[in-house]
């Protein structure tokens, strides 16, 4: 059942399975159950990283590892600057995967994986899996739909779904793991010949539920990134293994 | 291959000593004549590089007057932005170039074109293009696809002429082309398209909102309405009104007006037709082939079409989907003002409003145009069958259908002594009108009894009549004695 570890800030989801949203004959996805945080991480932990680790500041990131745009919303090296009160319970924006991934490795926790990401974002507010409730994917829909505010909400001001986790939905883009093995290419309709899991333009028709349309924009949304980039309404927040003891 | 060469340069060299002749101030011009130099300069086999004027509809850049291919650079920024749907209604439109529909981007068959798709940092998603003036995957597609806060840069050369739409392509489709992520890219003929006075940039589109047609407020896109194919809006260029009023589209009697009509959809195709011209060509499909005196075209969803007509005549000229419901109930409804003279030959404008009469419009007169005489009774028969509807139309609803009067209000004049007492008296009664207090049957009577505008042979009938009915006296009353009694003073 949902539980909250306030001492790490982590949320127990319990393992299962669900059918991805693309393809035709996609079979369902074993996920076992693991941590995953209740927030994204923020402007304020994310100063407290860089602080701790250089090599992760604006100044001295190395060019593979972030593009220009890095951290581009903080004024000074350190930190957020002046907008500090208004942004630093919000979630970090503009990093990098490498960056993300380097951050909860220090936190000695993990990237989630798309399908953990996936699996426990179906959550509503009140049912593990809201696969089939039309008003969670309105809710989701009208999300994708409005322009970034200027300055992001604090993250426990946002959606909690039944887990405790927050901000799945309504809140930024985050980055996973494995973000860039989604099947999707830059070119989203050409499903007809290579790869057949490869979905949108077609996916309408040919995904498991065609109701969960828009989750599509997630599965897009990691398509077009790479490792480098950074983009100014995408956080992140890290997952941990079950551990072993309380398999 | 050489002597091609040297045709070209000479050319450009024309172009360039044709340019040097005029006003530096020109930019324009100047900017011809600098890119023909260049040209010179480095040889046929580098194309002159040009960025490409990128116009807002309704307008559209203008014609190229270049006769050779062109390296031409063409950069589209994707922004997301709330703007008016219709009055009181927003809509967070997903744009190329700020606006519903993208940008107008015009080059010539046979350039290269350097293509950069710019997504602005505050997008919330990522985009991509499908231009179909492409021949590659994806129409561009497969490689612009662009996070937010990046951009992307592919190259493709203009193989066929005509008018082409372009659209966003990323996942899910449907919902970036709904959000207005399109518009048209115009790969002019190598020999121009012929001038004409006045084009503009004209393009339809379906919106689905969560609300219904003019719920105010920032609306949400509706997905169940999209897949329904069941509009909210259908407009032109974005919005309800976006193409009437002062934003009315221009031309003077006289010009030529050419409208390059596309049709994003996603769902609709258009009936595209103007309330009051006739289109003189069409060049169906936006392609090559010209057909000509057209009143509506077909715009497909995802396609376009040329339209030109000359303005004859000034005035109002509305532009609708001529599926008409979407044009008057949501909002397909754009204008064309042509102002200029008149030419009364080809429209007079209303000469005339008049009563419609069904038998024709004009007043009709008989040859004889007297009006028909009132008929004269020759007997007593006739005078009392006359004297029947005088006093239906005249006396019935007072003194009633069987003569018996109302008690205590109207006098009976069935088995009345009164009347039969003094015929004179009774014809002065209807020819003078009656005022005061009557003794009738034993009953006091006291109210007014009108005067009635009746002709004397019409008061002769109807005392005739009702001194034959209901047990009267059974008397005949002539008109001689009605003329006596009237030219005669009421003595009472």
């Amino acid at each position: 059942m949902a539980q909250k570890n306030p001492s790490t800030g982590l949320v127990m989801i319990k393992g299962g399975s669900f059918v991805p949203l693309y393809g035709p004959d996609a079979k369902p996805v074993k996920v076992q159950s693991f941590q995953l945080d209740a927030y994204p991480v923020t402007n304020a932990q994310f100063e407290a990283f860089v602080q701790a680790y250089p090599k992760w500041r604006k100044a001295t990131v190395k060019k593979i590892f972030a593009d220009q745009n890095y951290l581009k919303h903080w004024a000074t090296p350190l930190g957020v600057g002046p907008d500090a009160a208004k942004i630093k319970n919000s979630p970090v924006t503009n990093v990098s995967w490498f960056a993300a991934k380097a951050y909860c490795e220090c936190q000695g926790k993990r990237l989630p994986t798309s399908n953990e990401w996936e699996f426990a974002a179906l959550a509503s507010e009140t049912k593990p899996d809201a696969t089939n409730d039309e008003k969670f994917y309105q809710r989701s829909l009208e999300w994708y739909s409005k322009p970034n505010p200027k300055y992001l909400p604090p993250v426990k001001e946002s959606f909690r779904n039944y887990y405790g986790a927050y901000g799945m939905i309504g809140l930024v883009w985050e980055w996973t793991q494995d973000y860039n093995s989604a099947l999707l290419v830059g070119e989203g309709r050409s499903n007809a010949s290579l790869d057949k899991q490869e979905f949108c333009g077609s996916g309408a028709s040919g995904a498991t539920n065609v109701k969960n349309y828009v989750a599509f924009m997630r599965y897009a949304f990691r398509s077009s990134l790479k490792a480098n980039y950074t983009v100014a309404n995408l956080g992140f927040r890290c997952a941990s293994s079950m551990p072993v003891a309380s398999r | 291959m050489k002597t091609s060469t040297k045709t070209k340069a000479v050319q450009f060299l024309g172009i360039a000593i044709y340019c040097l002749g005029l006003l530096f101030s020109c930019t324009d011009v100047k900017k011809e004549r600098e890119i023909a130099s260049a040209a010179i300069a480095a040889g046929s086999k580098v194309l002159p590089q040009i960025e490409a004027e990128l116009t807002n509809a309704p307008n559209v850049p203008r014609p190229i007057a270049r006769k050779y291919p062109a390296k031409v650079v063409v950069r589209l920024e994707v922004t997301e932005v709330v703007q008016k749907l219709a009055d009181g209604v927003e809509y967070t439109f997903w744009t190329f170039g700020g606006s519903v529909p993208g940008k107008f981007i015009r080059i010539r068959e046979g350039d290269e074109v350097e293509f950069h798709l710019m997504n602005h940092p505050d997008s919330k998603n990522p985009h991509n293009i499908d231009l179909h003036a492409v021949s590659g995957p994806g129409g561009g597609a497969a490689s612009t696809f662009t996070a937010p806060g990046h951009e992307t840069i592919f190259d493709f050369k203009a193989l066929n002429p005509g008018l082409y739409v372009y659209h966003c392509a990323t996942a899910p489709v449907g919902m970036h082309i709904a959000n207005g992520m399109y518009g048209l890219i115009l790969v002019e003929p190598k020999e121009g398209l012929p001038a004409v006075d006045k084009e503009y940039y004209v393009m339809q589109g379906d919106f689905y909102t969560k609300g219904d047609f003019g719920a105010p407020g920032l609306q949400p896109f509706d997905m169940t309405k999209a897949l329904k194919e069941e509009p909210t809006y259908v407009v032109f260029n974005g919005s309800v009104g976006a193409l009437t009023g002062e934003k009315a589209l221009t031309a003077q009697t006289g010009e030529t007006v050419r409208l390059f009509v596309g049709n994003g959809g996603p769902n609709l195709i258009s009936s595209f037709h103007v309330i009051g011209e006739i289109f003189d060509k069409v060049y169906q499909e936006g392609g090559s082939k010209v057909n000509e005196n057209v009143q509506t075209t077909l715009v497909p969803a995802g396609g376009a079409a040329i339209t030109e007509f000359k303005a004859d005549v000034p005035g109002n000229y509305v532009l609708v989907d001529h599926s008409i419901f979407r044009a008057f109930n949501k909002g397909a409804l754009g204008m064309l003002k042509v102002q200029g003279k008149e030419d009364k030959k080809v429209y007079s404008g209303q000469i005339m409003d008049k009563i419609y009469l069904p038998e024709g419009a004009t007043v009709q007169e008989m040859p004889d145009s007297k009006a028909p005489l009132a008929p004269v009774a020759a007997t007593k028969d006739g005078r009392i069958a006359l004297g029947k509807a005088v006093f239906t139309q005249n006396c019935q609803a007072c003194h009633q259908a069987e003569g018996q009067g109302i008690k205590g209000a109207f006098p009976p004049i069935a088995k009345s002594d009164y009347l039969n007492a003094d015929v004179n008296r009774a014809i002065g009664v209807v020819a003078h009108g009656l005022e005061g207090q009557i003794k009738v049957n034993g009953e006091l009577y006291n109210s007014t009894m009108p005067k009635l505008t009746l002709t004397d042979e019409q008061i002769a009938n109807v005392l005739t009549f009702v001194y034959n009915q209901w047990g009267n006296k059974g008397v005949e009353v002539t008109t001689e004695q009605v003329k006596k009694v009237r030219a005669t003073p009421p003595s009472h």
